[in-house]
């Protein structure tokens, strides 16, 4: 992965040395809230219901087991001994004091990471493929390229103050792990006449206004991508609408001024700033590419790893669920369920941290991935070593089977922290998955997506689930409204209503009709919820939900 | 004819550790909701946000909040404000023991 150069850490140690000095300005009293506000938000601090929240950057996901004990050293030493792993691939501490915070950002600069730009109306942190570097299916590593544009948009003098926040994503896969869709800029590698460039998809957001990103470049050589993204970006910053923040991300700019405009003006703009690239971005792609090297895959029996299937149901539950195809011979991916029965979607103690780090030493190359859907990946162990591997995250909480079930939820903090939420999100997420493990019915359900927004800025992804809800206030009282029929993959969609809000008390049943009358409807046991929906539609399902109205109607 | 003025504490973050503050009757801060001063004048109200704002030393984002009065004092009549007085749901951090 990434080593910072000298220029990288002369870059960090003097913002973080500014950063100390704003905080001490702001305890002395030279800085008033409203001065010092956005200089701590550009650097990932924000306050929030009932403290302050640091929220760290892990460039597209990546980590190394040091960064990882550095997470957990945090988490011990500032917080309240746990971390939150979000839905942008950083993590979240939620208790620091506003003394600490420079501290923190020192510790982390020791390890190479930072909180800049996770906040603020920048280019914010890239995220990528959590299986990057390690996917059967992938063209390419998207790493390299999220770190070129990590580079270029961090501190970019002329991106500092754009109309609204914007979002990167990339993707190296036909499959779409990260949402490309959904951001302001999805970056798709594809192939074309065995050359590898990029589909640009433009104007993707949830939020108030969910809507799907839109193809501005169906293949863009590689070697154009910087001073093509340059090009999007400012035309953005000068078209962007800045008189009304509900209207200022460039969705509303793509949607207003429409695609073919938009595409015309980033054309015009890209031939004048691809003049002035040199090439340097090549060269410096060329460095960072060499650092992004495969690991040296070992070759090893797999006779242990069968054995165990044969012989370990626990073991064979988990491995069907939990592992995913690795592009090396008797290599797996492991995703480490950060989503036990109960506990809270994407939390993880400091000994949790220090336990994954040392199976990323051991067992997996020294690498650590997070995904957007808040769980910790090991992209590369062989499958010889998964039995042992299985046995450390067992005992430590970490052996839950249930990656793409029902029980594994993306939740947002919701209002039990966020000042921005209308209601909570984690209680709804820990209850689901509890329940559905009572019943002992999330394997027979199968594949199925649920993702829980407390406000709608939807952090939670509710849109884009099988099965969406989003917590708001309707007259003092929390209120959850259901969407069904979202897709976050490369067949994305934006979910469809189901029709009025649940209250706290109601909406577990509500979830509980939903999926059983799905078991009921679904053609075999290989139909997923989704497929299902979209065979049927929304009406038996709005049925199963409103029973009362289902039954007036048919008097 | 009296207007209707709902009943209303000053509550804000501080400035240090982030915790819910509340505005006592001697102009102090408290971190118990008991021991915050329900004001029932709209003016009186005013007056209070406006001397508390001026802290800046001290805490961040002021604002009036809605309040009920209860035996033990001032009760939240809002989810949020509820949720601010007792911590997150999801662990037991100490505020929460209280509720």
């Amino acid at each position: 992965m990434y080593a910072y150069s000298e220029f990288d850490k002369n870059f960090l140690a003097s913002r973080n040395a500014q950063f100390r000095a704003q905080v001490e300005r702001r305890i002395a009293g030279h800085l008033t809230e409203d001065e010092f506000k956005p200089l701590r938000l550009m650097n990932g601090v924000y306050l929030q219901l009932h403290a302050y929240m640091l929220r760290v950057a892990i460039p597209y996901g990546t980590l190394n087991s040091a960064q990882m004990n550095m997470l957990a050293h945090l988490a011990e030493k500032y917080d309240k001994g746990y971390g939150h792993f979000t839905t942008r691939q950083n993590i979240q501490y939620n208790w620091p004091e506003l003394r600490d915070i420079p501290d923190m950002l020192d510790d982390l600069g020791t390890v190479e990471m930072h909180a800049i730009q996770t906040s603020g109306n920048t280019i914010r942190n890239v995220t990528a493929d959590h299986f990057a570097g390690a996917a059967a299916d992938e063209i390419a590593d998207p790493r390299p390229v999220a770190e070129l544009i990590r580079q270029w948009s961090t501190d970019h003098p002329e991106f500092q103050f754009l109309p609204r926040k914007f979002k990167v994503a990339v993707t190296g896969s036909e499959s779409d792990r990260a949402v490309t869709r959904a951001h302001d800029i999805g970056l798709r590698m594809v192939e074309r006449n065995g050359v590898a460039g990029f589909e640009v998809i433009v104007g993707g957001g949830l939020g108030r206004t969910p809507m799907l990103g839109k193809v501005i470049a169906d293949f863009l050589p590689r070697e154009d991508l910087l001073p093509y993204l340059e090009a999007i970006v400012s035309v953005y910053n000068l078209l962007g609408r800045r008189d009304n923040k509900y209207k200022a991300r460039i969705k509303i700019t793509v949607h207003e001024n429409g695609l073919e405009k938009i595409r015309d003006l980033v054309n015009e703009r890209f031939v004048d700033i691809k003049a002035r690239f040199s090439g340097f971005d090549q060269a410096l792609l060329d460095e960072i590419n060499s650092q992004f090297a495969p690991p040296f895959f070992k070759k090893g029996d797999i006779a242990i790893f069968e054995k165990s299937r044969a012989q370990d149901p626990v073991f064979r539950a988990w491995s069907d669920t939990n592992l995913h195809a690795h592009k090396a011979d008797g290599y797996s991916i492991v995703t480490v369920s950060m989503k036990a029965h109960g506990a809270t979607p994407g939390d993880a103690s400091a000994d949790q941290m220090r336990v994954l780090a040392d199976l990323a030493a051991r067992f997996g190359h020294d690498e650590l991935r997070i995904s957007h859907e808040q769980n910790v990946i090991l992209p590369h162990v062989h499958k010889s070593d998964l039995p042992e591997v299985h046995k450390i995250l067992k005992a430590n909480g970490l052996g839950t089977a249930n990656i793409g079930l029902i029980s594994d939820i993306i939740a947002c903090p919701g209002m039990d922290y966020c000042a921005l939420a209308t209601a909570r999100s984690i209680p709804i997420a820990q209850q689901i998955a509890t329940r559905f493990d009572e019943l002992k019915l999330e394997h027979e359900i199968g594949g199925l997506k649920i993702k829980i927004s407390g406000c709608i800025n939807a952090c939670g992804h509710h849109h884009v689930a099988h099965i969406g809800i989003l917590g708001l206030d309707r007259a003092g009282v929390e209120s959850y409204q259901i969407t069904l029929g979202g897709d976050h993959t490369e067949t994305a969609a934006i979910g469809e209503r189901a029709g009025p809000g649940f209250s706290a008390d109601d909406i577990i049943p509500a979830i509980e009709r939903l999926v059983e009358n799905y078991l009921d409807f679904r053609s075999d046991a290989e139909e997923t919820f989704i497929q299902t929906y979209r065979r049927l539609g929304m009406a038996p399902f709005k049925a199963a939900l409103y029973p009362e109205k289902a039954q007036a109607n048919a008097a | 004819m009296p207007h209707h003025f709902t009943p209303k504490v000053v509550t804000a973050n501080a400035l240090l550790e982030g915790d819910v503050v509340y505005l006592t009757n001697i102009d102090t801060w408290t971190r118990d909701l008991k021991d915050a001063i329900l004001l029932t004048d709209d003016a009186d109200a005013d007056l209070r946000l406006l001397q508390a704002e001026a802290q800046t030393g001290i805490v961040v984002g002021a604002y009036l909040a809605d309040m009920k009065d209860g035996p033990d004092g001032p009760e939240p009549s809002h989810f949020r404000e509820a949720f601010r007085r007792k911590g997150p749901s999801n662990y037991a951090h100490g505020k929460q023991e209280q509720f």
